[in-house]
C-alpha cells in the first residue's frame, strides 16, 4: 500500500519504513504548527509575565485575599490579575527567602513555584523531564513523609504498542476494571473507571444501544456475551488535534498520553473522542494512602489534579518497563493480549495475522490500535 | 499629551455619568450587581469544589456554560447587521443605532469569554494558551481559531466606537478613512466568528449530531435573527427611557433583517428535520432524543418543542407586514424569537450532541443551582457592561457630554 497521496492516515504495520512520527516532537506531524521546535526557556522578563498571567488564582495557597480575587477572575480585569499575582508572588518570595520559616516550608514553596510555571512535558528535554519528576517526588515526600518512585522513561525505539481483545473468552468478571483502578490511582470517590465492559444479548450482534455497561449481577449471565472498551490509542487520534494547548499527544510508541499539569480542563478532547476513552476529574481525586500505587510514571498513574482530563495509558509505567498492562495481567480468562506491533514474533502480531480481527468505528479514520477477535 | 488629557477627562466624565441617574437606573444597577454577587459566590464554590458542583458528567461533558457561549457568539456577530448598512452601504438611518449594536457586541463577547473561563477545569493555568509563553495549538485546534476570532472581534468592536465617540466627545467629526477599514474587516470577521464557532462542533467526527454541513450556515441564520431581535428590544427600551432619538424606520429596517433571517433559519430547520427523520439512521439518534426522547428519557422535549413553536409563531408574525409594522407586535415577536433561538442554539444543540454517548448510553443532563447561578451572574455582568457602555455613548451622542463643558 502506498503512503503517497493517501486520503487519510493509514496505520501500516508491515511497513519497511519506520513510523514517520519519529520527528523530534512526537506530535505525529512533520508539517510544523505544533510549536515543538521552540525552546521553552524563560528569561526573567518572560517569567515575570508568566507569573502575572497565571496569577488568576493559585489553588495551592488560598488565603482570604486569593479567594476574593479568584472569585472575580472572570471579570478579566487586568488590574486585579496584576494585584493578585503580585500578592501570590510576594507570598512565595517571602516564604522562600525568610529566615524564620522552616527549611521544609521553604523547599515546598520553591517546588510549588517551579511546578506552577514549568512548561509542557511534551516539549521538555530529558533533563527537564527528570527535573520535574524529582520535584514531584520530593514534594510528595515533604507532604506525606512517604516515598514514591516516578519514572520519566521515554518511548523505546522500534516499539508500537497494540492491544487485542478476545470476545469469545471474556466472561465479564471485571477483574480488569478493578486492577486498572488500583494500578492507576483513579479517584475512588467518583468511582472513575477507564474500562467499560458492555454486556450484550446473544443473537443481537454488537448492539451497543441495548448493551449494559453498568451491571451488578453474577457473571457470566445466561444468554449474554461481553465486550470491553477503553482508550484505543488511535494512530490518528482526533482528541489530540483539538487540544488548544497540546496537553495531550501521541508518543512515539503509539501511546496517547496527557500532561496533567498542562491540561487546562476545557474538555474539548472528550467531545472529540468517538470511543468514550477520556475521563475528567470533576473534583479533587482522592486515593487512600494505603491503596496508593507508588510505582508511578509522569504520564501515567501519578496523582492527578482537580479539573484535568485523564485516560488509559496502556499502563505506561508498566508497559515501558517491559510488563503487560494491569488489565491484561488481571484477566482470568486470557481475553486480553498486549504487545509490540513492530515485533513480528509478538503474540499480538500472531493474533492479527491468524485471527479475523476487526476494530470499532473504523469508518471514522481514527485507526485504533485495539482489535477485537473471536476464537 | 493633549490626547491623554482628553482621555482622562472622558474617563472622569463617564464615571460621573454612570454613577448618577434616575431612581430606576440605580435600582436596575443595584439589581444587576446583586445577581452578579450571587454569581460570584456560586463561582467561588465551583472553584473550591471543582466542576462536580455542576450537572456535567463524563457522559455529558459540556452543558449550560458552553450552550450560552455558543448562543452569545451569535448575538455578538449580529452587530454586523447594523455596521454594514451604516458604514459600508452609507445608510444614514442606522447611524444612531450602530453604536448601540457595537456596545451589545462588546458585552456579548465579554460574556462569551466569561462562559468559557467558567467552564474551564483549570482557570489558573489558562496562561498555557498564551502564544509565546504557553503552547498555542494553532491551526490544528479549532478552539485556538475561536480564541483569535473572538478576541479580534472584541478589539474591533471596542476600537471603532471608541474612536468615533472620542472624536465626538471633543466636538469633532470622525474621519471615515480611519474607521472604514475597521468596519469593513468587522463585516467579514462577524461571519468568521460564528462560522469558526460552528466549526468547533462541526469538525468532530465523533458526534454525528454536530458533524453536519448545515451547522455553520444555520448558526449564521439563527444569529442574524436572534441578535437583531435583541437589538430591536434594546433600542425600544432606550427610546423609552432616554432622550436618544431612534426613528421608527430604523426599527422597521432591522425587523426586515430579522424576518428574512428567521425565514431562512426555518427553511434550514425543515431541511435538517427531513434528513434526520425521513430515512433515520444510527446517526439520527441524537435528533430522536432531542425531539421525541429515547428509552423514556425526555428531559429536552419540553424545551425543544417550546422553542420550535415560539420560533414558528414569531416567524409567521414577522412575515406579515401588517403585524410586523405594529411595533407592539414586533417587540412580542422579537422576544419570542430571541428566547426560541436561545433554547435551540444552546441547550438544543450542545446537550444532544452527547446523548446518546459513543456507545449508546443515554445519560441525561440537568444543570444544578450553582451552574444556573453562575450563568445568571454572567448575564447580569453582560447587562451591566452594556448599560455602562450605552449610557456613556448616548450622553456623548446627544451632546450632553463634551470635553471641557462642565455645566452639570
Amino acid at each position: 500500500m502506498s503512503d503517497d497521496g493517501k486520503k487519510w492516515f493509514k496505520l501500516n504495520l508491515n511497513s519497511k519504513h519506520k513510523q514517520e512520527s519519529s520527528s523530534a516532537c512526537g506530535c505525529g506531524k512533520t508539517s510544523g504548527g505544533c510549536n515543538s521546535h521552540q525552546k521553552e526557556d524563560f528569561n526573567e522578563e518572560e517569567f515575570f509575565e508568566a507569573a502575572v498571567d497565571a496569577s488568576i488564582g493559585d489553588e495551592r495557597k488560598k488565603d482570604g485575599f486569593d479567594q476574593v480575587f479568584d472569585v472575580k477572575m472572570n471579570r478579566r480585569s487586568a488590574f486585579k490579575k496584576l494585584t493578585a499575582s503580585l500578592l501570590i508572588g510576594a507570598g512565595a518570595v517571602t516564604t522562600s527567602c525568610s529566615v524564620t520559616t522552616g527549611k521544609d516550608d521553604k523547599e515546598k514553596a520553591q517546588i510549588d513555584w517551579e511546578e506552577q510555571f514549568k512548561g509542557n512535558y511534551k516539549l521538555m528535554t530529558d533533563d527537564e523531564k527528570s527535573g520535574t519528576v524529582d520535584r514531584l517526588v520530593r514534594s510528595y515526600q515533604l507532604r506525606t513523609g512517604k516515598t514514591i518512585s516516578m519514572s520519566s522513561k521515554n518511548a523505546a525505539e522500534d516499539v508500537l504498542f497494540g492491544y487485542a481483545f478476545n470476545i469469545s473468552k471474556c466472561q465479564g468478571y471485571m477483574d480488569c476494571v478493578s486492577a486498572c483502578v488500583e494500578e492507576n490511582n483513579q479517584d475512588r470517590n467518583s468511582q472513575m473507571q477507564y474500562i467499560r465492559i458492555h454486556e450484550m444479548d446473544n443473537g443481537k450482534g454488537f448492539n451497543f444501544n441495548e448493551a449494559d455497561d453498568n451491571y451488578y449481577h453474577e457473571v457470566p449471565a445466561e444468554g449474554h456475551f461481553y465486550m470491553g472498551t477503553q482508550c484505543f490509542h488511535c494512530d490518528n487520534p482526533p482528541c489530540i488535534e483539538v487540544c488548544p494547548v497540546q496537553a495531550t499527544w501521541r508518543e512515539d510508541d503509539g501511546l496517547v498520553v496527557v500532561d496533567y499539569d498542562w491540561c487546562v480542563g476545557c474538555r474539548y478532547c472528550m467531545a472529540a473522542c468517538p470511543y468514550d476513552g477520556r475521563r475528567f476529574n470533576w473534583s479533587k481525586p482522592e486515593v487512600p494512602e494505603e491503596e496508593m500505587n507508588r510505582n508511578q510514571h509522569y504520564l501515567g498513574n501519578r496523582m492527578r489534579k482537580k479539573g484535568v482530563v485523564e485516560k488509559c495509558t496502556f499502563c505506561v509505567q508498566r508497559s515501558r518497563a517491559g510488563k503487560n498492562p494491569a488489565c491484561v495481567e488481571a484477566c482470568p480468562t486470557g481475553a486480553r493480549v498486549f504487545g509490540n506491533l513492530l515485533d513480528p514474533k509478538s503474540t499480538i502480531r500472531w493474533v492479527l495475522e491468524n485471527k479475523k480481527v476487526f476494530r470499532l468505528k473504523e469508518d471514522l479514520g481514527t485507526e485504533p490500535k485495539f482489535w477485537y477477535y473471536m476464537d | 499629551m493633549r490626547r491623554l488629557n482628553v482621555f482622562a477627562s472622558l474617563v472622569r466624565d463617564s464615571l460621573d455619568i454612570i454613577t448618577h441617574g434616575t431612581k430606576k437606573y440605580h435600582l436596575w444597577m443595584a439589581f444587576l450587581t446583586f445577581i452578579m454577587l450571587i454569581g460570584m459566590y456560586c463561582y467561588s464554590i465551583q472553584l473550591e469544589e471543582g466542576l462536580s458542583v455542576t450537572g456535567m458528567t463524563d457522559r455529558v461533558s459540556w452543558g449550560l456554560y458552553i450552550s450560552n457561549f455558543t448562543f452569545l457568539v451569535g448575538v455578538a456577530a449580529a452587530a454586523v447587521m447594523l455596521v454594514m448598512p451604516t458604514y459600508v452601504l452609507k445608510d444614514i438611518d442606522f447611524k444612531q443605532a450602530v453604536l448601540i449594536g457595537e456596545g451589545l457586541a462588546v458585552a456579548a463577547l465579554i460574556m462569551c469569554l466569561a462562559f468559557v473561563v467558567a467552564d474551564m477545569g483549570g482557570p489558573s493555568v489558562l496562561w498555557h494558551m498564551l502564544p509565546g509563553i504557553g503552547v498555542f495549538n494553532f491551526p490544528n485546534s479549532m478552539l485556538t481559531w475561536d480564541v483569535i476570532a473572538l478576541n479580534g472581534y472584541l478589539f474591533i468592536n471596542i476600537s471603532i466606537p471608541f474612536y468615533i465617540l472620542f472624536r465626538h466627545y471633543q466636538g469633532k467629526e470622525s474621519k471615515k478613512s480611519v474607521y472604514l477599514p475597521g468596519a469593513l474587516i468587522s463585516v467579514f470577521w462577524a461571519v468568521g466568528i460564528h462560522l469558526v464557532t460552528a466549526f468547533l462542533y462541526q469538525g468532530l467526527q465523533a458526534r454525528a449530531f454536530w458533524n453536519n454541513a448545515l451547522l455553520g450556515p444555520r448558526f449564521l441564520a439563527s444569529a442574524f435573527a436572534a441578535g437583531p431581535a435583541l437589538i430591536i428590544l434594546v433600542l425600544a427600551i432606550i427610546r423609552t427611557f432616554t432622550e436618544f432619538k431612534i426613528e421608527n424606520k430604523v426599527l422597521k429596517k432591522l425587523a426586515l433583517v430579522v424576518t428574512i433571517a428567521a425565514q431562512i433559519n426555518l427553511i434550514m430547520l425543515v431541511s435538517e428535520l427531513f434528513k434526520e427523520f425521513y430515512a433515520p439512521t444510527h446517526h439520527s439518534e441524537s435528533a430522536y432524543y432531542l425531539f421525541f426522547g429515547l428509552d423514556g428519557k425526555t428531559a429536552l422535549l419540553p424545551w425543544i418543542w417550546t422553542a420550535i413553536s415560539m420560533n414558528v409563531i414569531a416567524t409567521v408574525i414577522l412575515t406579515f407586514h401588517k403585524l410586523r409594522n405594529n411595533l407592539k407586535v414586533l417587540y412580542f415577536a422579537c422576544g419570542l424569537l430571541f428566547v426560541a433561538i436561545w433554547i435551540e442554539k444552546g441547550f438544543g444543540l450542545i446537550v444532544p450532541g452527547f446523548i446518546p454517548g459513543p456507545y449508546g448510553k443515554i445519560a441525561e443532563y440537568t444543570p444544578t443551582g450553582i451552574e444556573v447561578g453562575v450563568t445568571l451572574g454572567i448575564w447580569a455582568m453582560g447587562a451591566l457592561i452594556f448599560t455602562v457602555l450605552a449610557r456613556t455613548a448616548i450622553e456623548i451622542e446627544t451632546g450632553k457630554m463634551r470635553y471641557k463643558k462642565k455645566e452639570r
